[in-house]
């Protein structure tokens, strides 16, 4: 009995450490638990396997919810539409991939590969960003600050740039080829004494090495430079921001823009990933989005990344353990969360 | 005498369907500090959000350095020179002090000179430089609400109250700020309940009741005149000194 004491101080020391970590870190909390369960649930290869594909899914979707979490928390626009930017970047990608630059991705090797899918992903973002800014003039402008008009004119939006992409490239699915270098998957025999020989596919590896470029790069310039600042400070209080002398409607086309092209960037992964692309691919995606946006907290890039790696994650794990749940997982993961938290993983506050 | 900085001519102002301002009637006049006083509710507020391009002017024109700002947008307004303290302070409570500051100074890096004078004058904006804002103390998040306003010269200045809530060691930190401020020649239009702190910095005074002001004269005047002071403004003798 002597030992009780020490023993139950230990025990409510870490009790309260985790208590904290829960209520600090709630999006680290979860994926740990998430990674932990899934570990428990499968044998340690697969669970590798699923666990990097899942964090690429992950990373991909991240790039077509920033933007859309970012116009709302900033303008509180409601753009339904942003599917429809998700398509265009397809398309516009997998246009340059078999055309202009098609010599390059039938090559075998892998530095023309990746020399064909930067000018690819680059005329995506160009093309669904310059989209973007004619659709805010145009579309949003006129329907700030008001919520229904904003559902049933994006909506209406949406269905125009779904047409215009059809009649542009056609109404069928599109198969988009993969650069050489990057079909197939690594195989690795006996890579690691826990884990084994494991097979994993490298169109993959790309898109988690990019999505977490992306990330980063975009982390920078929120969290340090002005412009960040900026656009932190109007997601808090945008009239603070007027009063002190910037052009918040600028902000707002700026942002708009560089969430549409991320859309479209998103879009054009999502199309080499997937191998073949239709002109509604991007508003089935939307759920996702959704769906990560509210989980992460609406308006927060952090929240974003890390509700998107739990959809991504969640959607293999649960694709594997029982396939006929993966879509009820999603949508139970956020209903989970909204209860646990209703803010969202990380809660932008309002003013 | 030299004109105005600001100068409101029966001005009206809406918000929402309601009708707040009823043809205001005021000047500020250059280099001064100038004291807008009334009850709870008599528009002060709506005054100085009006002059800000805040709220909606369907008569009348407000004239800033012999320009008419009456239709220009908040941020145009802001960048002629003038700074804003509202009511709340509309601190950026996630960004930290630093970070607010930054974006304060709209003309590029801040002036280390300058921002060794404010951290002079509130010595916690140093403290607490990289600590997010919104974990200030009220008095602090005040103090941060007016460096903001003065981390690069302005014109003028209007601020909204800052002495509500704080304890009376914070309020005399505030009131050397406005000295500081008036020793340098700012213009400064200051709405306050606070009648000793309006009494020791207003240069002039205004009075507004329901919308309009009823009252404008030197602080002197109205300070010596405790019937005047009871009629504007309700205050009973001394009850204030
Ligand atoms: N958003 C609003 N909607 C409707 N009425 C408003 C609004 N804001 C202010 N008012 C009304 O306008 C009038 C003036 O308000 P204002 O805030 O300017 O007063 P004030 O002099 O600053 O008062 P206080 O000393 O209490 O701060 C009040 O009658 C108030 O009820
Ligand atoms: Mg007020």
């Amino acid at each position: 009995m002597s030992q009780a004491n020490p023993s139950v101080g230990q025990w409510a020391l870490w009790r309260d450490r985790l208590l904290k970590l829960q209520s600090d870190k709630p999006h680290l909390v979860l994926l740990g638990l998430m990674l932990f369960l899934a570990f428990l649930a499968m044998d340690p290869a697969t669970w590798f396997v699923l666990t990097i594909s899942g964090m690429a899914m992950g990373t991909m979707l991240f790039l077509m919810a920033s933007g859309m979490t970012l116009t709302f928390g900033l303008m509180s626009v409601l753009n339904l539409a942003h599917g429809a930017f998700i398509s265009l970047g397809a398309f516009v990608g997998a246009v340059m991939l078999t055309g202009a630059l098609g010599v390059y991705t039938v090559s075998p090797s892998l530095g023309w590969n990746l020399l064909a899918i930067l000018p690819a992903l680059f005329a995506a973002m160009a093309v669904a960003g310059v989209v973007g800014w004619l659709f805010e003039v145009i579309v949003i402008k006129p329907v700030y600050g008001d919520h229904l008009k904003q559902i049933l004119v994006t909506v209406g939006g949406s269905i125009v740039l779904i047409q215009l992409i059809e009649v542009t490239w056609g109404a069928n699915e599109i198969p988009v080829p993969r650069p050489g270098a990057l079909r197939g998957a690594f195989v690795i025999e006996d890579w690691v004494p826990l884990i084994g020989g494991l097979v994993m596919e490298k169109f993959r590896m790309v898109a988690l090495i990019l999505g977490l470029t992306v990330y980063g790069l975009m982390l920078w310039v929120i969290d340090r430079t002005r412009l960040g600042i900026l656009v932190r400070a109007g997601v808090e209080n945008r009239e603070m921001v007027e009063i002190q002398g910037y052009r918040i409607g600028l902000l707002f086309l700026g942002v708009f823009i560089a969430g549409s092209a991320l859309a479209g960037l998103g879009g054009a992964m999502w199309g080499m990933y997937r191998e073949i692309i239709t002109a509604h691919m991007g508003e089935e995606l939307m759920i996702s989005v959704i769906v990560i946006i509210i989980l992460g907290g609406l308006g927060s890039i952090r929240g974003c990344f890390y509700g998107a790696l739990l959809v991504g994650l969640i959607n293999l794990y649960i694709g594997y353990i029982e396939p006929r749940l993966a879509a009820v997982a999603t949508v139970g993961l956020m209903v989970g969360v909204l209860m646990w938290r209703p803010q969202g993983l990380i809660p932008v506050i309002k003013v | 005498m030299s004109e105005p900085i600001l100068t409101l001519t029966g001005v009206h102002a809406d918000i929402d369907q309601y009708h707040i301002l009823h043809g205001i009637e005021l000047q500020v006049p250059r280099g001064e500090l100038t004291v807008l006083l009334g009850r709870n509710g008599a528009g002060k507020s709506t005054t100085l959000r009006t002059i800000m391009g805040l709220t909606k002017v369907p008569r009348g024109s407000v004239t800033f350095n012999g320009k008419d700002i009456t239709s220009w947008s908040t941020s145009r307004i802001a960048r002629a020179g003038i700074a804003f303290v509202p009511e709340n302070m509309g601190i950026f409570g996630q960004l930290t002090v630093r970070e607010n500051l930054v974006l304060a100074g709209t003309h590029g890096p801040l002036d280390q000179a300058r921002l060794d004078w404010l951290f002079d004058l509130f010595p916690p904006l140093k403290k607490f430089w990289d600590r997010p804002a919104g974990n200030l103390s009220g008095g602090q998040k005040q103090m941060l609400a007016i460096a903001r306003a003065m981390v690069e010269p302005r014109d003028l200045l209007l601020v909204d109250e800052p002495t509500k809530g704080l304890a009376p060691a914070i309020i005399d930190d505030l009131a050397t700020a406005f000295e500081e401020l008036k020793a340098r020649e700012v213009s400064i239009l200051l709405v306050e309940q606070n009648f000793s702190f309006s009494r020791r910095l207003g240069q002039t005074v205004a009075v507004m009741n329901d919308g309009q002001v009823v009252h404008s004269g030197t602080m002197a005047e109205l300070a010596q005149d405790s019937a005047l002071q009871q009629d504007l403004l309700g205050l009973g003798l001394g009850a204030h000194q």
